[in-house]
């Protein structure tokens, strides 16, 4: 700002608030505009689930009973615990995958660029591609296991995709595919925020590279874990367009997540209040994920500060 | 016994030649201190030792043994570093024992080891902690705790106290000098602090540009350096150099500072025989501040040399005065004593010690006498 005034010295300063008028503009217009839909339209919703509201938002007082209804429903049961095995199984492997791809890459190899980009590259894909093309890979008559049956082992069964039980692991597989790439980048940064002289330290002393990671490096990565798991669990939590690309919740509605409830009932069944109920849970599940984390950080923070 | 040799040794990365054929021989028990300014090859060098870079060419022994294809662990070494490379997530007990357990010994000996090494550097109450919790100076004894508790056949230290706040540093300097002479220990010490080096050192190395100027104690270092280099580094205020021209007269060699100008100096020199191939020739001219005091010193038996000399900016510090006067036009450096304060834009006398004059090459700068 102050480069621009310079720049033209014949003219008069313009007043502060006038030079910074773009950068209002661009920063706080958009954000408050956001924030004011987010609040608004959280507490609207907050409002429809109290409210016997149907097809169309009506007025009225039903206090809990749309989220009796909701949490009653065999949909909403096994979207919770779908939500609960998708999440902890997506939310562990992909921080593993990512931190082994980490470690392996920490080690100075060549085309270590060119393998970041392509373990980062799923982040750039949308949820919907990603849905789909697996959908393909992982459709018994069409994908993976076509591709070994035309090879000739034709009794090479990879069906999970129709399969009631294990359906959810594939929405795990593909989630994992897309994710892990964005772990595996936190986590080598943090890898190479580890000061050499540590590694030489422990070389001297004699650990092997087994120990020096079990001992001292890993150790050090638990900040960055807690970070990569929230974010993570945030995503698993909100998870629609991945499922719905790659089995729309089927079979049947053994892949069922919160999300999808939330559709069917406000979109699909046009039960506004409930489908607005389960969002609110939904909100609530989001909520128990972040306050812990945001209280974490607001301690480290105060431990930072005083020491 | 040698407890370490370096022959022939040489690094380069790509095309940039780091160190450049290094020799050094150093004794069981020496506290030896490669001295040199910021990324002259020091911590390279040291690493090299260490095991944890690989030389070019050229071999290192190690108490007699080559070690060149040994790992670091097998070498007989400890090592502190500059950043105390303490192991964040153990505490002080564990960063000791790190490399006893690494090396199978049975923990009743560790706990033996950890408390002798804890008593020694007063760092008892410290073992629960970890190194988060600790101030610069005790992360510091810690670090050498965990090079001491491994008794090693060679210290290597890479500038440990360079983190430290000035008076800590003056501690901690007095404190691993007394830790030398107590245990004996053979120290390859680096710094680019030369008072460090003059103070700790039995002998030094001074480094400059990947390759060792000199390697000798610290009294001929000061005394005799070796080259301009070794001259302007070690000291401070450093050395005066000046160009000069060497004559000769009816008894012996003149060096004249400033010749043909109305304030030309001419000093006459004894027992500097080494110069008189350059007699009629450019030299450079070095004495030491030191070696310039007020006119009522006396700093030998013989008849004082006096100068009068224009005074152009005078220092107190207390302990002493630094006045900045002109030799024969030159600038040079005066310390004088404390009380002594001559008026800047005068004139005052001054007494030289012409005895510890340096004479170098112009060319090679190399020393003459
Ligand atoms: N891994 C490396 N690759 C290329 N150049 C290096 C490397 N390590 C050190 N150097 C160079 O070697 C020189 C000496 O470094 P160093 O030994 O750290 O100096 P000092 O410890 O004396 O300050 C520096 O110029 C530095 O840039
Ligand atoms: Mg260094």
């Amino acid at each position: 700002m102050s480069n621009a005034a310079t720049m033209r010295p014949g003219r008069p300063a313009l007043p502060e608030w006038v030079r910074r008028l773009p950068e209002y503009l661009t920063i706080w217009v958009p954000l408050l505009l956001s924030a004011a839909h987010l609040v608004s339209f959280s507490l609207w919703t907050i409002w429809i689930s109290f409210t016997p509201s149907t097809l169309v938002p009506v007025a009225g007082w039903v206090g809990l009973r749309n989220y009796t209804a909701v949490t009653a429903s065999r949909n909403w049961q096994i979207a919770f615990d779908n939500l609960l095995l998708f999440g902890s199984a997506f939310v562990l492997l992909s921080a593993a995958t990512g931190l082994i791809l980490a470690i392996l890459l920490d080690q100075r190899i060549r085309g270590e660029n060119v393998l970041r980009s392509i373990f980062l590259y799923p982040l750039a894909v949308s949820f919907v591609v990603t849905g789909t093309v697996w959908s393909w890979l992982l459709n018994p008559g069409l994908g993976i296991q076509k591709l070994v049956h035309d090879l000739g082992w034709t009794s090479f069964k990879f069906d999970w995709l129709i399969d009631r039980d294990m359906a959810i692991w594939t929405i795990v597989i593909a989630a994992i595919w897309q994710s892990c790439g964005f772990a595996m980048a936190l986590f080598l940064a943090g890898l190479r925020s580890v000061d050499p002289d540590i590694i030489k330290a422990a070389q001297i002393d004699g650990a092997g590279p087994v120990r020096t990671y079990r001992r001292i490096i890993l150790p050090s990565l638990w900040p960055i874990t807690v970070t990569v798991v929230v974010i993570q669990l945030q995503f698993a939590i909100s998870t629609f367009d991945l499922v719905r690309a790659l089995t729309n919740g089927g079979p049947g509605i053994a892949t069922q997540l919160p999300a999808l409830v939330v559709y069917d009932l406000m979109f699909q069944r046009s039960l506004l209040g409930r489908g607005a109920a389960a969002a609110v849970l939904m909100l609530l599940i989001l909520l128990a994920v972040l306050l812990p984390y945001a209280a974490w950080r607001y301690i480290q923070r105060r431990r930072g500060a005083h020491a | 016994m040698a407890a370490l040799s370096i022959r022939a040794l040489s690094k380069r990365y790509a095309n940039l030649e780091v160190l450049k054929d290094i020799a050094l021989d150093i004794e069981s028990g020496e506290f030896t201190v490669l001295v040199g300014p910021s990324g002259c090859g020091k911590s390279t060098l040291l690493n090299i030792v260490a095991g944890l870079d690989r030389p070019s060419a050229g071999t290192i022994e190690i108490g007699g043994r080559v070690v060149n294809d040994v790992a670091p662990k097998d070498r007989d070494i400890a090592m502190v570093f500059q950043s105390y490379a303490l192991y964040p997530s153990m505490t002080v007990r564990q960063n000791i024992t790190f490399g006893m357990e690494c090396r199978h010994v049975p923990k009743a000996e560790q706990d033996a080891a950890v408390g002798h090494v804890a008593k020694l550097l007063q760092i008892e109450p410290l073992l629960g902690r970890k190194p988060s919790q600790l101030s610069g100076g005790q992360r510091q004894r810690v670090a050498m705790g965990r090079a001491l508790v491994r008794n090693p056949l060679l210290f290597l230290f890479d500038e440990p106290l360079s983190n430290l706040d000035a008076k800590l540093r003056v501690e901690m300097r007095m404190e691993i000098k007394r830790l030398h002479q107590r245990i004996g220990a053979t120290i390859v010490y680096v710094t680019h602090d030369q008072i460090e080096a003059m103070t700790m050192a039995t002998r030094i190395a001074v480094m400059h540009q990947g390759s060792v100027q000199q390697f000798a104690d610290p009294d001929t270092v000061y005394r005799y350096p070796a080259n301009l280099f070794v001259a302007r580094f070690m000291g401070s205020p450093p050395m005066n150099t000046m160009p000069a021209r060497l004559e000769a007269e009816n008894d012996g060699p003149v060096v004249v500072i400033g010749a043909g100008r109305p304030d030309e100096l001419r000093l006459r020199l004894r027992g500097y025989d080494a110069a008189a191939p350059f007699v009629g020739r450019k030299v450079v001219f070095g004495i030491r501040p030191e070696c310039i005091a007020e006119g009522s010193r006396t700093f030998s038996s013989e008849a004082p040399v006096l100068v009068e000399a224009p005074v152009e900016l005078v220092e107190p510090t207390g302990a002493e005065t630094m006045v900045l006067l002109r030799l024969g036009g030159e600038p040079a450096m005066a310390r004088v004593s404390p009380d002594i304060r001559p008026a800047p834009g005068t004139s005052a006398a001054f007494a030289l010690d012409t005895r510890r004059i340096c004479l170098f090459d112009p060319e090679t700068e190399r020393l003459i006498a």
